[in-house]
Order: C-alpha cells, then structure tokens, then sequence
C-alpha cells in the first residue's frame, strides 16, 4: 500500500514541483485535474460503454488540452502575483467541484479494475490493480526523468526553471515552454487519475485529501525538486499507513502527522529537504 | 467639540462620494431593524457582520503586512471550539466564553509566527493552509468530545432577542472595523504600524535596515488578525448555536480571501463591500436554497473570482472608487471625479 500511494503522491507531486519550478505558479488545481481525469474515466467507461484503452486516450489529452487553456487563459495573465494564482487556481478547482457535482451529483462512483485477480508474491495477495499501478507510476517516473534528463524540450524546461530571464535570452521561447510544462503536469496528474480510479471512490471533492497531501510531499521535498517530490512521497505515504495501520481508530491523525512532519522540516530547513531556495525575482 | 466633529462633516465628508456612501451605508444598516423585523433578513445580516470582522482582519494580516495566511480558518475555527467546549463541559455563558475564545485565538496566532517567521512568500501560504486541516484531523480523531462531523449542538444564544443579537453584531463590527482601520491607516499621526505594515509588505530587508524591527511587527500582526478573527468565530458560535467542520474548513479561509479580492485587497472597505455583495446579496437572491442562484452559490462564487481576477484586478470597490473619486495632483486630497477644481487648493484637476 505504501507504494501505491507512495507512488500516486509523486506522480501528483511531480507535476506539481515541475509547474512551480518552472513557472513559479502553485496549482492548486492540479489535483482539480486529477479528479475532472477520474471522471472522465469513469464517464466514458460507464456511461457511454467504451473500451478502455479508448476512454483512457480520450480522457488524458483531454485534460491535459484543459490544462493548458486553463494555464493560457486563466493563469498566465497573473503570473506575477502569487496570491493571486493560489486564489484563481483554488477558485478553479472549486468550478470543478461544483460541475462535477451538478453533473453527475455527489454521489460515490466506482471505475472496476483495469486488470481483475491478484497475485501472490512472497505469500502475500496483492492486487492486480495495485500491480499494474504501480508499474504504470514507475513507467511515467522514468518518461519523466528521461525527457527531462536527455532530451532538448528536458534542457529548455531546466533551463527556464534556473532562469527565465537568461533562458530567454538564449533563445528559449519561455511562454511555450511553461505551456508544455503545464500540459505534461496535467498529463501527469491525469495518468494518476487513471492509475488510481479503480482503487480509490470517485466523488465530486475527492481532490482536496490528495491536494492536501502533496502539498506536504512538494513542500516537504523542496518546491521545485522533482527528486525531491518523489522522495517526499513515500515518505509521506509510509507516514499515512503506518499512522492508519499503527492506529485505526485515530485514522483521522495521518494528516496531523503529515503536517507536523513538514513543520518540523521547514523549520529546520525552510527550503525543504532538497529545495531549491531561489533567489528573489530581478524586476 | 460638536461643533468641531460637526465641520469635520461638512468640509471632508460630504464632499468626497465614497465617504458619504460609507456613512450612508452604515446608517442604514443601524436602521435596518426598523424597516423589517423579518428574522431571516436579520439573521443573514448578522452573519454577515461577523464575517466582515473575519474578513477585514484577513486583510490587516495577509493584505497590508503581506503575510498571505491561506488558513485563516485557524483563528475562527479555534476560537469558535473553544467556545464550544467551554460551554459544553464548564457551562460559561456567552460573557465569559467570547472573551476566552477571542483570547485563546490570539494565542494562537502567537504560536502560529513561530514556524510562520522564518519562511516568505508562498511556503509561508502553504504552511498557514496546513494548519487548520491539521486542527481538522485532531477533531475528527477525538470524536467523542468535539463531536466529530456532528459538531457541538446547543450553544446559549447570544441574547434574548435576534434584533438584540443583530445590533450587539452590528456594534462590536462597526468597532473592529474602525480600530483595524486607524491600525493600517499609512498616513496616521498618532498610531504607526500602518506605515510599518506598508514597508513590511513592499521591502522587508529595506524596512529592517531603516531601524524597523521587523519580527516585532509581524507579531504584532499575527496577533492583531488573531484576535479579530478570533471575535468574529466566538459570536458567529453562539449566532449560530452549534460549531461544526465548517468553521475550520478551507473553504472558510478561501471566503475571506474572496471577500477582500473581489472588493479590493489592501483596503478596508473592500473588504466590507465584498461581504456585503458576495455573502448577503447571494444570500438573498437564494432565498431558500430553491433558485438557481442559491443551489449554485459556490460555482457562481468561485466565476466570480476568476473574472474579477482577471479584468479586475484591483477589485471591485477600488475600482469603483476610482471612477467617483479623483486625487488631487498638488495636496493629494480626494475629490469627486466631476469637480474642475480641487476643494482645498483650486488646481485644475482636468
């Protein structure tokens, strides 16, 4: 279990990290994408009967195209002011909400498992599903890191995030590339959605825990550290089993836990543990 | 003295269009119970007030000192269980729990600077969000005594009456929001933390070099926008009779937030204005739950915002202000936007 929610968390968390680091915008929405992904899911495999390889490929560009009309036209033009983005994004997140509760009503929805049966490996039954999750978050987790690593679009995106300024003047298209960084952390949260559809319910405010919980991971990792988003995560999901199995009846502390966690480390080290501090943005 | 507050009126109020608006505004609120006795109408105004308190005090804290608390929930939350628990297991009355639940917030806000001191920007907005969802998982785990989802039912009412209630609400808002104002009042003679605020939020290393220590005042800010919001959770307790979830939810925080951008951050009575037209006016369009506006309150909130952020951004009382009101170039008095000529100096102003 700590690695599949382990793993969830950091793919959430990466794409979080990756918009931050980049565009220095905090998407408090991200996980709004996450759920309007879930949805989508479970709309088209459901309601409307399609294959789910087909509901899976309309879904995630989907979203993603709606993450980044959503970064164009709504975020961009406030870039500047961060209180400003945290406000739009969360309102945003809140149009989610009521959409999805005014469409198809706040009720709990279930996707099956992408795969049924379990396996046992070293006497214990683990499902399918959580095998297949969790091979789904280590395949995006390398796509991930090789593009960033290897490729020209991976040196553009570190660049902007170093220096916007001096990227730009090296003949970077900034704008593009924080568009393409939006669109492959909504492409991110959109595969976790998937992934994670047949485990957890799917319901209209099921993107706040998450939210909640990668913002300890991100912050608790160092904004803007995608190493440090996935190290974050498993820590954070081994905190939330171990409080959940330790102590059933007080499931409700793994939260206060996660938080403490992360007050302790910010006030020891306030740029988290792998956080890139960045200095204060030339006018 | 009479005569003096009585020339004070006459030469820099009424000619200024957004002051007599202000004081218009607040006649009628105090007349409100006059018009109609209609306990519904009253008990929306009432939490409006308090709400108000809650929203102001946000922007002293996030607005003019720049410490953007996106968990200002904390203090009202905390303040309004505190209340809560105080009645249920020592059974004090409201006289005595308001001024604890007040005190108790204000605490709070102390202990909040610790960890809130050393970061800036937006760690500091994700820490402050952290903490009332960190409260939350505390009372969802002790549900035996903080009742859980169920909350705390059967709280004294504040007084006999609703329009007792209502003007005890009025007056305690009209109060705070005079005092939070002088507070943040940058050109004041006799009180200067609105200055420091001021030069807090725009430089913080500047400000500390200039002598200013900085740590004090934001303290001093932390605490102030604790006990307002503290007040404004122990009445809105006893106002509503029960304290559940809802008082420590995020999207309690994210109200206030709302309120002051939609009616113009770093202002006072935008904050004032936003209550006023977001809360209350939706409140009364959705008379019921039944209309459209009234199911679809939150979405309709949150387009709001979204528009208002983007082509508003100054928000909408500002906005509006600068359309009545225009600054005098030379004595930097405002004026309204149809005079040719300043009021005090007569330079043109076209």
């Amino acid at each position: 279990m700590t690695l599949v929610t382990g793993g969830v968390y950091a793919l959430l968390a990466i794409g979080f990290s990756l918009i931050f680091g980049n565009a220095r915008v905090i998407n408090l929405a991200h996980t709004g994408f996450f759920m309007l992904a879930a949805y989508g899911l479970w709309y088209f495999m459901r309601q409307l009967g399609i294959d789910t390889v087909w509901a899976i490929l309309i879904t995630v560009p989907s979203v993603t195209a709606l993450g980044i009309l959503a970064y164009r036209y709504l975020i961009n033009p406030i870039r500047e002011h961060h209180a400003a983005v945290l406000l739009m994004t969360i309102a945003l997140a809140m149009v989610f909400q009521e959409m999805m509760e005014w469409i198809f009503s706040s009720l709990y929805w279930a996707v099956p498992a992408l795969i049924p049966g379990f396996t046992e490996i070293l006497g214990v039954r683990v499902l399918n599903q959580h095998l297949l999750t969790l091979a789904i978050v280590a395949a995006v987790i390398v796509i991930v890191w090789l593009i960033l690593a290897k490729t020209k679009l991976g040196i553009a995106l570190r660049a902007t995030a170093q220096d916007a300024e001096v990227a730009n003047l090296m003949g970077i298209s900034v704008p593009r590339t924080l568009m393409i960084t939006m669109g492959i952390a909504t492409a991110l949260a959109a595969v976790a959605a998937v992934a994670v559809a047949p485990i957890w319910t799917i319901h209209p405010t099921m993107w706040t825990p998450p939210l909640v919980m990668i913002m300890v991971v991100v912050v608790l990792g160092g904004l803007g550290s995608v190493k440090g988003a996935i190290i974050g995560a498993f820590i954070i999901a081994l905190v939330e089993v171990l409080v959940s199995t330790l102590m059933p009846s007080y499931a409700y502390l793994k939260v206060v836990f996660a938080i403490l966690a992360m007050v302790i480390v910010l006030s020891v080290r306030p740029g988290g543990l792998f956080g890139v501090i960045f200095e204060e943005e030339r006018l | 003295m009479l005569r003096r507050l009585l020339n004070n009126f006459r030469w820099s109020v009424l000619p200024v269009p957004g002051r007599v608006i202000a004081i218009v505004f607040f006649v009628a609120l105090f007349i409100f119970p006059l018009i109609t006795a209609d306990t519904y109408y009253l008990y929306i105004l009432t939490i409006s007030n308090l709400l108000v308190i809650f929203a102001v005090s946000w922007d002293l804290l996030s607005g003019y000192s720049g410490q953007v608390n996106f968990g200002h929930a904390l203090f009202f939350g905390v303040s309004a269980y505190s209340v809560a628990l105080l009645n249920k297991y020592f059974g004090l009355q409201p006289w005595a729990t308001i001024p604890i639940g007040t005190l108790v917030a204000t605490g709070v806000g102390v202990l909040t600077c610790f960890p809130a001191l050393r970061l800036r920007g937006p760690y500091l907005s994700l820490l402050t969000m952290a903490f009332p969802l960190m409260l939350l998982g505390l009372v969802m785990a002790f549900k035996d005594w903080t009742g859980g989802e169920f909350g705390i039912p059967g709280l004294p009412d504040l007084a006999g009456s609703k329009v007792a209630e209502y003007y005890i609400c009025l007056i305690v808002m009209t109060i705070s929001v005079l005092i939070m104002w002088k507070l943040t009042d940058a050109g004041s003679k006799y009180v200067r933390t609105g200055l420091i605020f001021h030069a807090i939020r725009e430089d913080e290393i500047a400000a500390r070099a200039s002598g200013i220590n900085t740590i004090k005042y934001k303290i001093l800010a932390f605490v102030i926008g604790g006990f307002f919001a503290g007040l404004a959770g122990a009445l809105y307790a006893h106002i509503l009779g029960t304290v559940g979830l809802s008082s420590l939810s995020m999207v309690m925080s994210f109200r206030a937030i709302i309120y002051v951008v939609f009616g113009g951050i770093v202002s006072i009575y935008g904050a004032v204005v936003g209550v006023y037209t977001l809360q209350t006016l939706l409140q009364f369009l959705g008379v019921g739950g039944t209309t459209f506006v009234g199911e679809h309150q939150i979405l309709i909130m949150a387009i709001i915002v979204i528009l208002i952020l983007l082509f508003m951004p100054e928000g909408v009382a500002v906005w509006v202000r600068d359309k009545i009101e225009r600054e005098c170039p030379r004595c930097k008095l405002s004026n309204a936007a149809w005079r040719k000529e300043c009021r005090a100096c007569s330079a043109n102003l076209r």
